[in-house]
């Protein structure tokens, strides 16, 4: 049932109504002639998110703003930008929302702290149970 | 199990979520995504006329010393045409208003504005949404507040209702 | 009529759970034992009613029957018999009653089956799966009625949404569904154990095969979903990390540890304490991935399941249960003796790593879905997605999976570090071999994770079969095949996984009809696009033709678009091969008669949900072993007592 509402969401995610008047951005759907740079294109869409559907990120999305996000993206990482570069940049417009990867901010501390806190607290607690060894030799 | 807390902190973790889970159903999450950048200054850009009766739209025209409304739409969208009524009487009380029409083409502009009214001094054509990228501008319709410092100082999410006028009204106002 | 009946026999069925919960609850708590004796036949007829309840509906919508609302806002007349079955839960009111059905079920199962508990533990366990269905079944009656009638009756269905219309709702959901209430199972024996004071090994025992069951339906539905996923949704991902999918992960994480730290208990005495708590967080975990699909406090695009009266009954039921639950483990579980400690170099002591690794990323799985929410309690607004789960579940997976080949090799009690150490040099010296080859062939063009999960695959792979080795095959028991195939599986999946992530090749073109692309070895030819009309689409069909040196292979990718509700859905074409899939979509046309492609090959992808077909197929054979072995110390011991 979890997987049916999933689908749901992004079949509604889609777009129903139009969202542009005209052809997608020159590189929303092409790739960049070097594989070293779209490969650095890809990677950073598959972490950002599509502000207009909400719950894919922009490499996933077929909404219209995606697209073009997408072709900026492509673009500048052509013009040599680094792809962190544009990161701060969308997120100095967005917010840390646009970003699926967790920024480095204090609210994200406990977040990053988590598994290493578990981790920690699970292990002492397995310690505890482990017999000496010493004892018996 | 060691210390008698620790039998108990399932359960405390437990009733933390559920209080977070109780809360969040009482004050349900805002699905608009404000953007950073009011406050700051409004990014540079300079775009083509998307109207054949309006001139192109630079961000110099900004600041002016005059505050300005700056509006986010398109003629394929159907919520911009119902805050047309909105953005005239806006136009009515003294309000200067620029446009930026996403994604549109200049003939779909021409025939919208025709049909439902064109309160716009200059109207410039993102046709890769670059500029509204740059504004932290998340769909259309949106209206910023530009100050006449060329400062963005307010940002009004979704097409304007009839009760959203005198706030976004009061705003320039103050900006004077 | 018939909803009639059906909303009587639920009624029935709710007033017997309610009769089962005071008869166990006098009888165990007055000491008037003879109440004890009407628990099981109760328990059976509640089921029996339900299931009724439950036939009531499917019966409803085969005849679509459009004077029931429920019907009537999710059926068509006019739709396949199958989905007309199918779409008995593939709405919120018929899928809760889908589950209050299967956890009846399955308390009719425990009463009739269990012989070897302690009959106060064993009422007191039906006494406490009783106590939870009552909750259910108050939700559908007085918050989801699935027999609401409809005044006027409506002309016909306002139809099943097109991307449900798909096999895979006939037999994802109450897979999933099985799995989740079953795991209510195992959390009721925990219960009735507490409550009992009788948490030891024959209490593991008679536990086990139940969350052995559980946990196989549960993989077997997240890897058909995860399958779903992907061929449906056309992006060529199989695993998202979206709440939703996380939801369905964490039980199944939770039903793992609770799998190996039962068998701890029951083989050593030991993890106790823990091993019920196992058996609460598993069920827990179920119940709160069914309130944050339910309510939908978690994502914008859910918005249209959002009802928050529903919601909030959900979090009622959440607190009565999970809460007591929990505070009835920190009151007993004092009174939970202490298991046996464990040497460092032991089965056991890997079993606890094994659970060690698994809490965590069920904790970090947890923390990071619900942390978005944290954060705008205190006014932040943050994303967490899949660069972050990969970065953390990720390099603990691979930990896991480590703890996983070395744990069949080590003896329980107590073994030499030394002898282990001789007994992984074969997979340590297939791993080494592994890095070198992928570091030489590959190094700098695969990132770190995907680079160590194939090495490790590779390792564990061979790991997992050495169990089988040094032994006479057919008296090996069948259980151990069944760890063996699992663990195998695990290996199988995390190799299609690091490859699909490692060697995938993308190709996004846009082509005229004529034109070919390469992709990976692929040529792939694009002739035309043509429209198709389907029962209640239109769709824009390609002609393709994918060839690899040999013969073309017709692909014919859609672009559908159905009209109510107005949706367009890629239906994309997949060519399996034994070393991967050619994946191919249709997108958009442009303004010069080119055609949007998106085109994958994916090496080895489907080892992805072959591995979770292993790995379910290993514990369907473990629970037929541990069972038939069960049966036959049992026919032994009666043959021994009565004299030939």
């Amino acid at each position: 049932m979890r997987r049916l509402v999933f689908l749901l969401a992004l079949a509604f995610a889609a777009p129903l109504t139009a969202q542009t008047a005209l052809p997608p951005a020159p590189y929303a759907n092409q790739q960049l002639a070097d594989p070293a740079q779209e490969r650095k294109a890809h990677e950073l869409m598959l972490t950002i998110r599509c502000v207009t559907c909400q719950s894919q990120s922009i490499a996933d999305s077929d909404a219209s703003m995606a697209a073009d996000l997408r072709s900026e993206i492509r673009v500048r990482i052509a013009a040599g930008e680094q792809p962190e570069q544009i990161r701060a940049w969308l997120i100095e417009r967005y917010g840390d929302w646009i970003s699926y990867r967790p920024t480095a901010e204090p609210i994200t501390w406990p977040l990053w702290a988590a598994p290493i806190l578990l981790l920690a607290g699970g292990g002492v607690l397995v310690l505890g149970r482990i017999r000496r060894r010493r004892r018996n030799a | 199990m060691k210390g008698r807390w620790l039998t108990w902190a399932p359960l405390v973790v437990f009733m933390a979520l559920a209080l977070l889970f109780a809360g969040r159903l009482l004050w349900p999450e805002e699905h608009v995504i404000p953007s950073r950048m009011v406050g700051k200054p409004l990014p540079a850009f300079s775009l083509p006329a998307a109207a054949s009766d309006r001139p192109a739209l630079d961000s110099r025209q900004f600041a002016t010393g005059k505050p300005r409304l700056l509006n986010i739409f398109a003629s394929w969208c159907v919520p911009c045409a119902a805050e047309a009524p909105q953005l005239m009487a806006l136009r009515q009380a003294g309000v200067p208003i620029d446009g930026i029409a996403i994604r549109d083409a200049r003939a779909d502009v021409d025939r919208f504005l025709a049909r439902h009214g064109n309160p716009f001094a200059h109207i410039g054509l993102d046709a890769r949404s670059s500029v509204q990228l740059a504004l932290g501008s998340s769909g259309v319709p949106e209206t910023f507040v530009i100050g006449g410092d060329g400062r963005i100082l307010h940002q009004h999410i979704g097409d304007i209702r009839a009760d959203d006028v005198e706030t976004i009204l009061r705003i320039w106002q103050e900006a004077r | 009529m018939i909803a009639e009946l059906g909303l009587a026999a639920l009624w029935l069925a709710a007033g017997l759970a309610l009769l089962q919960l005071v008869l166990a609850a006098l009888g165990l708590g007055r000491a008037r034992a003879e109440l004890l004796s009407g628990v099981r036949p109760v328990a059976v007829a509640q089921a029996a009613l339900c299931a009724l309840s439950f036939a009531a509906l499917i019966a409803l919508f085969l005849r679509s029957d459009m004077s029931v609302l429920l019907v009537a806002m999710n059926s068509h007349s006019a739709k396949p018999w199958l989905y007309k079955f199918a779409g008995t839960w593939g709405n919120h009111e018929g899928s809760m009653l889908l589950w209050v059905t299967v956890m009846g079920l399955a308390g009719a199962l425990v009463a009739l089956l269990e012989r070897t508990l302690k009959r106060a533990t064993h009422m007191a366990t039906l006494g406490a799966q009783a106590a939870i269905s009552l909750g259910f079944y108050a939700f559908l009656l007085f918050a989801s009625n699935p027999f609401a009638r409809l005044d006027p009756a409506a002309p016909d269905g306002q139809g099943l949404n097109p991307l449900l219309q798909d096999p895979g709702l006939a037999f994802h959901p109450p897979t999933l569904y099985l799995g989740y209430v079953g795991l209510s199972v195992a959390f009721s024996f925990a219960v009735g154990a507490l409550l009992t004071r009788t948490v030891d090994a024959a209490f593991a025992r008679a536990m086990r095969p139940w969350v052995l069951g559980a946990w196989v339906l549960l993989t077997i539905g997240i890897t058909a979903g995860s399958y779903w996923a992907y061929y449906e949704l056309g992006w060529g991902g199989w695993w998202f990390w979206d709440p939703v999918e996380n939801a369905s992960l964490m039980p199944w994480l939770a039903a793992t540890a609770l799998l190996h730290s039962v068998t701890v208990l029951a083989t050593r005495d030991a993890l106790r304490a823990w091993t019920v708590m196992l058996a609460v967080v598993a069920f827990s975990m179920s119940m709160v991935g069914t309130f944050l699909v339910r309510s939908g406090i978690l994502t914008s695009v859910h918005a249209f399941a959002v009802d928050p009266e529903r919601g909030s009954f959900i979090l009622v039921l959440l607190l009565l249960y999970i809460g007591g639950a929990l505070a009835l483990f920190g009151l007993r579980v004092g009174t939970v003796r202490e298991g046996r400690q464990f040497e460092a170099v032991s089965r056991e002591a890997l079993l606890v790593v094994n659970n060690l690794l698994l809490t965590v990323i069920l904790g970090v799985v947890l923390v990071g879905t619900l942390y978005p929410l944290m954060a705008e309690a205190f006014g932040h607004k943050i994303s967490v997605g899949p660069p972050y789960f990969n970065a953390v579940a990720g390099p603990l997976a691979l930990a896991l999976m480590l703890a996983m080949a070395v744990g069949p090799l080590v003896r329980w009690r107590r073994d030499e570090p030394g002898v282990v150490a001789g007994r992984l040099l074969w997979p340590a010296g297939v791993m080494i071999g592994m890095a070198a080859a992928l570091g030489v062939a590959a190094w700098g063009r695969i990132g770190v994770l995907p680079y160590l999960g194939l090495v490790v695959a590779a390792g564990v792979a061979l790991a997992s079969l050495i169990p089988l080795t040094k032994r006479n095959l057919r008296r090996t028991p069948l259980f151990t095949y069944g760890m063996v195939l699992a663990h195998l599986g695990c290996a199988v999946s995390l190799g299609g996984m690091a490859a699909e992530s490692a060697f995938t090749t993308e190709r996004l073109v846009a082509m005229k009809p004529g034109e070919s692309v390469e992709a990976a070895g692929w040529r792939i030819r694009f002739d035309r696009a043509m429209p198709l009309a389907g029962p209640n689409w239109v769709a824009m069909q390609a002609d393709m033709a994918a060839s690899r040196g040999g013969e073309d292979i017709m692909l014919h990718p859609q672009s559908r678009f159905f009209s109510s509700p107005p949706t367009t859905t890629s239906e994309s074409a997949i060519l399996t091969r034994w070393d991967g899939q050619l994946y191919v979509v249709l997108g958009e046309a442009l303004d010069d008669g080119r055609w949007q492609m998106r085109i994958w090959w994916k090496p080895f992808v489907t080892l992805i949900w072959l591995g979770g077909l292993m790995i379910a197929a290993g514990g369907a054979l473990t629970l037929i072993g541990r069972e038939r072995r069960g049966w036959m110390l049992k026919l032994r011991r009666r043959n021994a007592e009565q004299p030939a």
